[in-house]
């Protein structure tokens, strides 16, 4: 009952973000709504009891994407332009999706029902087998990175091919990505004391908390994605007060190129060594003589390589909007 | 024993709410932005503080309180820097406080003061 009112408080106070959002005219106030947006979203995933769903939210949502987005703000002026007015037409639109929406909702199985489909299919098998196939505590993460495999390594692959996408519109130029810095970029916050010192305070337990979160994974809620953003929130704080040459210094553009491709590669060897010790393409089982052995090499090597691409994509758009002026 | 712990943990929650609330009412009816800030920070300080203590005494002596107290450290230290940045911020951009005119802040401060 309490689960259900403050569920719905929260969907109301999401849907009131949304309408703000819509409403906006200035792109500042749209970009923190939307932080703002995402952070509730994560309230709704915990409330749901997924975790790691609302780890995610959190850290890319409301942490990595609301700064993207603001360095980003930087090459558009932040208000909006008075473009041609088709109101009617999109409320109409809007509003006939909307009534479908509302008319399919009908048709969902009720919250929590053990007796919806998603319940009933492949999720019982999962939650009675991860123990004696794999052996670790967090499903999801069993689910993610041993049963669903290709998913994520699809995931990675996207994620890898967003950030050179990126790269190829904002990178500067050849062979020199993040060339071009303004000296106000350069000095960052460093003069502000208060920041400074606290930032220097805060960025070494946040790179910690992603290691946790990264090698965790398997035991609590966590893994590659989640390590990824809250190492970059971690290096771009640290790149906000101390300025982005220095940032840059600490981790070269070379190297995040290597991370973000690497990740990928990583991931993808892996599954070829379990066709070169006689398994299927990420089939973890065969990497050692125990399989749940083996589960738990491919797992860690796979999250490792899904943690280092996330960084270095993430890391890469930050530097390529910051140097952009 | 048990029934004073939820007791004064209730207490502590709902007192610490009270300013979380407060602090809401005053961001939005505060006249500037600075005062504003001034609000909205107490939501960041005495809130928290009394909210997470409530919620340490209602779990005991327990790992959790260890996690809270880690939590309370962390707002501690990044609300009031937060503020801090946004109020730094809404100056440099040249936000003047309300009823200081035109003149530069810095110097204007001692007299107001005096004045009141």
């Amino acid at each position: 009952m309490t689960t259900l009112l403050i569920g719905i408080f929260l969907l109301s106070l999401l849907v009131i973000t949304a309408i703000a959002i819509v409403r906006a005219t200035d792109l500042f106030s749209a970009v923190m709504l939307s932080g703002i947006f995402s952070l509730l979203m994560a309230l709704n995933f915990f409330l749901l009891d997924a975790a790691d769903v609302a780890l995610t939210e959190a850290a890319v949502g409301a942490g990595v994407a609301t700064v993207l987005l603001l360095a980003g703000l930087r090459l558009t002026p932040s208000t909006e332009a008075k473009g041609r007015s088709l109101r009617a037409l999109s409320i109409g639109i809007i509003a006939a999706v909307a009534l479908l929406m509302i008319y399919a909702s009908f048709g969902q199985p009720s919250l929590g029902d053990p007796l919806a489909p998603a319940q009933q299919h492949v999720a019982p098998w999962y939650i009675e087998k991860t123990p004696e196939l794999v052996d670790i505590p967090n499903i999801v993460t069993a689910v993610l990175s041993s049963f669903r495999g290709y998913d994520t390594l699809g995931e990675v692959f996207v994620v890898l091919t967003a950030g050179i996408g990126v790269m190829f519109l904002l990178g500067g130029g050849r062979g020199k990505p993040f060339a071009r810095l303004d000296s106000k970029v350069e000095e960052g916050l460093s003069r502000h004391l208060i920041p400074k010192v606290m930032a220097r305070l805060l960025v070494p337990f946040i790179l910690l908390f992603a290691l946790f979160v990264q090698f965790h994974g398997e035991y609590s809620p966590g893994g590659g994605f989640q390590a990824g953003a809250i190492f970059v929130a971690g290096i771009i704080l640290f790149s906000l007060v101390r300025g982005e040459r220095l940032a840059l210094a600490v981790i070269p553009p070379r190297v995040l190129l290597w991370m973000s491709a690497g990740g990928a590669l990583l991931y993808g060897s892996v599954g070829l060594a379990g066709i070169a010790m006689g398994g299927n393409f990420l089939e973890y089982s065969v990497l050692a003589d125990d399989p749940v052995l083996g589960q738990h090499i491919g797992i860690i090597i796979i999250e490792l390589g899904v943690g280092l691409t996330v960084t270095g994509v993430l890391l890469s758009i930050f530097h390529a909007f910051a140097a952009r002026d | 024993m048990i029934e004073l712990q939820e007791l004064v943990a209730g207490l502590l929650v709902v007192t610490g709410s009270l300013f979380v609330l407060a602090g809401g009412i005053g961001a939005l009816r505060m006249p500037d932005f600075y005062t504003r800030i001034h609000g909205a920070s107490l939501t960041d300080s005495l809130g928290p503080v009394l909210v997470l203590g409530g919620l340490m005494v209602h779990a005991g002596l327990s790992l959790v309180t260890v996690k809270l107290a880690a939590v309370l450290l962390f707002l501690m230290v990044t609300s009031p820097t937060a503020s801090y940045a946004l109020a730094n911020a809404a100056l440099l951009a040249g936000l003047r406080p309300e009823g200081m005119g035109d003149s530069d802040p810095a110097g204007a401060a001692p007299e107001q003061e005096s004045a009141s």
